[in-house]
């Protein structure tokens, strides 16, 4: 049915009908409305069988995740930003359990300085935490992504972050396809757990493991993530033939066939990375794009099939390695292993900044002619960082410097724009 | 047998089960006990803890006709009871994290209602950091949302499987690896501290009790009882470490019958926030005879000994038998 909503709404709907029978729920923007709505729904009776928990912390959501899932139902929970680091202890946890549980993630930037609006660096600090990774483009993929990462997480045993950007696809209200019950239910099968807490058959989950055995079990984690390689694009093709729309999968490729210059990105500035890309193109630059979908686990061969023939990659990013550069540009640099050709990171977005078509257009050109440094911050204002800095050098007692720089860029009404 | 039964027998440790008709008997005196958690596991020798959780567990299990399931915080308990590929759990079990035993607890209670599995029943479990300390905030969040969960803290008065650091149970001028018995003022200061039970009962849970494994028939009935409600329940268990309090192994019940019998630790039961009953102390004794089996408060009776010290921690005590009316 298609319907004019709001990206958090559609997720939540989407959540409904993969029937999950525990939900639990902790305030943080921009994540909330998906919970909003999920708890209305469970209210209202319209969610049967199940459970919506209002927990104390995110910590808490995810240790109530924990044990609903081990005690065999399907759970979901949703956060963004400090709500992902504060329960960051439990979400390796649910990962080495290998409990399947589905948590939306409405990216968005970890403080200090607190900020509220989209970057990625929420779930980029959890890459390596055993979870999937997925990124959604545009709020029907949002929703799409739900449905598939549920079978997912299940097949597996391995739990699924799906990321969609907060506020631009969270609060965006964009036409959405929403399936039907039955759709839904033909795709996605009752959860059969492979573990579970059950008096019937009673076993002990969370023993301590040594050195003996760690590393085997660390290894089928890791395990679990390459049979995912292979799977995700199995369940993108079946949720196609189910639901006749394209969403998931490991990566898209966006005109890439003869092109020089390949632009890299997360999410839902690919949208504006293409209408630029479509421009450029007109103007006869060969110029493509390449969206990554499945960031855990990491589509090696699939990056390096699409990236090979360029002459330069520009890995466009919404968080920052600090002392580093890129995150996303390691994993893309040890796709192309082997291959010498250009590399760019451009740090952009970060915190909510605009990616604008004017920057991207300009960062392209530079990217075509080789005259970017390695690791670029788009629109990074050189004034305002050279002020701090040279007041730096100056004073010792120079007090925060966020507040410093706010105090010099003056009302945020004179800088929009 | 319908008259209730007193026992007057003082200056022994057991009473016999045999004085007693057999439903009337302990749990642990059944011969189909559940062993719930078996023999075979890596506490030390005289360790409170495993006893308490071996009278409360299989207690639990008697009353819930074996339908339970125990979340387990990281600690003592968890690591001595699970050497993996061993475990000495017969029952379903899990261990997630440190902080989050209540928490995941509340999951485990949820699903069973998704499910509508209302006979299982679900039980969370840790020492005393992970329940007062850094599992404080899910407890507090469990029993807020009075979720259907009996949440049992062992309190051994501090960290001990990592080596004996003071917790926010650890009673003043204990000595533990990060309150040495060194300077002007050794050990653990005064005026800290968090008492667990009376927060627990600040939130209005259908049940809040205190129990000793010096009283274990007292323990298994507050377990069960437990079990016979429905939402959050707490339990708060004194569970001698010979370890980590420097006592004889074979001192563990008669550590934790003077904890109570001096009046350090009030054995009591409250439903809806209101103390409803308490265990009397008969023959009240001072302290320093508690003390004085622990090498923590070694410190005390030096040389001349810290007499004014001990006065304080007389102080606590004469408090508790006034507070909870104990010697009646």
């Amino acid at each position: 049915m298609l319907k004019q909503t709001e990206g958090s709404h559609a997720v939540a709907e989407a959540v409904a009908l993969c029937r999950p029978q525990v939900i639990c729920a902790y305030p943080i923007t921009p994540q909330t409305h998906i919970v909003e709505g999920l708890g209305e729904m469970v209210k209202a009776g319209e969610l049967a069988d199940c459970e919506f928990i209002n927990v104390e912390s995110e910590f808490a959501a995810m240790s109530v995740a924990i044990g609903s899932s081990a005690a065999g139902v399907r759970t979901y929970t949703a956060t963004s930003s400090q709500g992902l680091l504060f329960m960051a202890e439990a979400v390796y946890n649910a990962a080495g359990l290998g409990l399947p549980i589905v948590m939306t993630i409405g990216n968005r930037a970890i403080g200090a300085p607190i900020n509220i609006w989209n970057d990625h660096s929420d779930s980029m600090s959890m890459r390596d935490a055993g979870w999937i990774q997925l990124f959604a483009e545009t709020n029907q993929e949002a929703l799409d992504l739900h449905i598939q990462a549920f079978r997912l997480a299940e097949e597996l045993s391995c739990p699924v972050m799906v990321c969609m950007d907060g506020f631009i696809l969270t609060h965006a209200y964009e036409r959405v396809d929403i399936p039907t019950q039955e759709q839904v239910d033909a795709f996605l099968p009752g959860y059969q757990p492979r573990q579970l807490l059950d008096p019937a058959d009673p076993a002990s989950f969370g023993a301590l493991v040594g050195p003996e055995a760690f590393t085997e079990v660390r290894y089928l984690q890791h395990h679990k993530q390459l049979r995912a390689i292979g799977l995700i694009p199995q369940l993108a093709a079946a949720f196609s033939k189910e639901f006749g729309r394209n969403s998931g999968g490991l990566l898209r490729t966006y005109r890439t066939e003869d092109a020089e210059t390949i632009v890299v990105a997360l999410g839902s500035v690919n949208g504006t990375v293409q209408d630029v890309v479509d421009e450029m193109r007109e103007r006869g630059v060969r110029i493509g794009s390449v969206s990554i979908c499945s960031f855990r686990p990491f589509p090696l061969a699939a990056l390096r099939a699409a990236l090979e023939h360029a002459k330069r990659v520009v890995v466009l990013e919404k968080c920052l390695a600090v002392g580093l550069g890129g995150i996303v540009s390691d994993g893309v640099r040890k796709s192309l292993s082997g291959i010498a050709l250009h590399g760019y990171t451009v740090i952009a977005g970060l915190g909510g900044r605009a990616i604008t078509r004017t920057s991207l257009t300009r960062l392209f050109e530079d990217a075509g002619r080789d005259e970017l440094e390695q690791v670029t911050f788009l629109d990074l204002n050189a004034d305002v960082v050279s002020f701090e800095l040279e007041r730096e050098s100056k004073t010792r007692r120079t007090g925060p410097t966020a507040e410093a720089i706010l105090r010099r860029i003056g009302p945020v009404a004179a800088s929009i724009g | 047998m319908d008259a209730q039964i007193k026992f007057y027998q003082t200056g022994t440790f057991t009473v016999g089960n045999r004085l007693l008709a057999e439903d009337q008997r302990t749990v642990q005196a059944d011969m189909h006990r559940t062993n719930s958690l078996n023999s075979g596991h890596r506490a030390c020798q005289g360790c409170g803890e495993a006893l308490g959780a071996r009278y409360a567990i299989d207690a639990a299990m008697r009353a819930t006709n074996n339908q339970l399931i125990a979340v387990n915080a990281t600690g003592c308990l968890e690591v001595f009871s699970t050497p993996y590929p061993e475990t000495s759990w017969q029952i379903p079990w899990i261990h997630s994290l440190f902080g989050n035993a209540a928490a995941v607890a509340s999951g485990v209670a949820a699903a069973q209602r998704a499910l509508g599995h209302s006979h299982v029943r679900v039980i969370a479990q840790g020492g005393d950091g992970g329940t007062t300390d850094i599992g404080f905030g899910c407890l507090s969040g469990m029993f807020e949302r009075n979720d259907d969960v009996l949440y049992i803290c062992y309190d051994n008065e501090a960290y001990m499987n990592t080596g004996v650091q003071r917790s926010s149970a650890t009673p003043p001028l204990a000595r533990t690896a990060t309150t040495p018995a060194v300077g002007p003022y050794p050990g653990n200061v005064f005026g800290t501290g968090k008492n667990v039970p009376r927060i627990a009962m600040a939130h209005g849970i259908p049940y809040v009790a205190t129990a000793s494994v010096s009283n274990l028939r007292d323990l298994e009935r507050k377990v069960t009882h437990a079990m016979s409600i429905h939402g959050a329940r707490y339990i708060h268990i004194f569970v001698p470490c010979p370890l980590g309090w420097g006592s004889a192994s074979a001192d563990t019940i008669k550590i934790a019958r003077l904890a109570v019998e001096t009046g350090l630790f009030p054995l009591f039961e409250a439903h809806h926030g209101e103390v409803t009953a308490h265990t009397q102390i008969r023959h009240q004794i001072p302290v320093t005879e508690y003390l004085k089996l622990q090498k923590r408060y070694a410190h005390l009776f030096g040389s001349p000994p810290d007499l004014e010290r001990i006065a304080l921690i007389q102080q606590m005590a004469d408090h508790n038998i006034e507070k909870f009316d104990l010697l009646h």
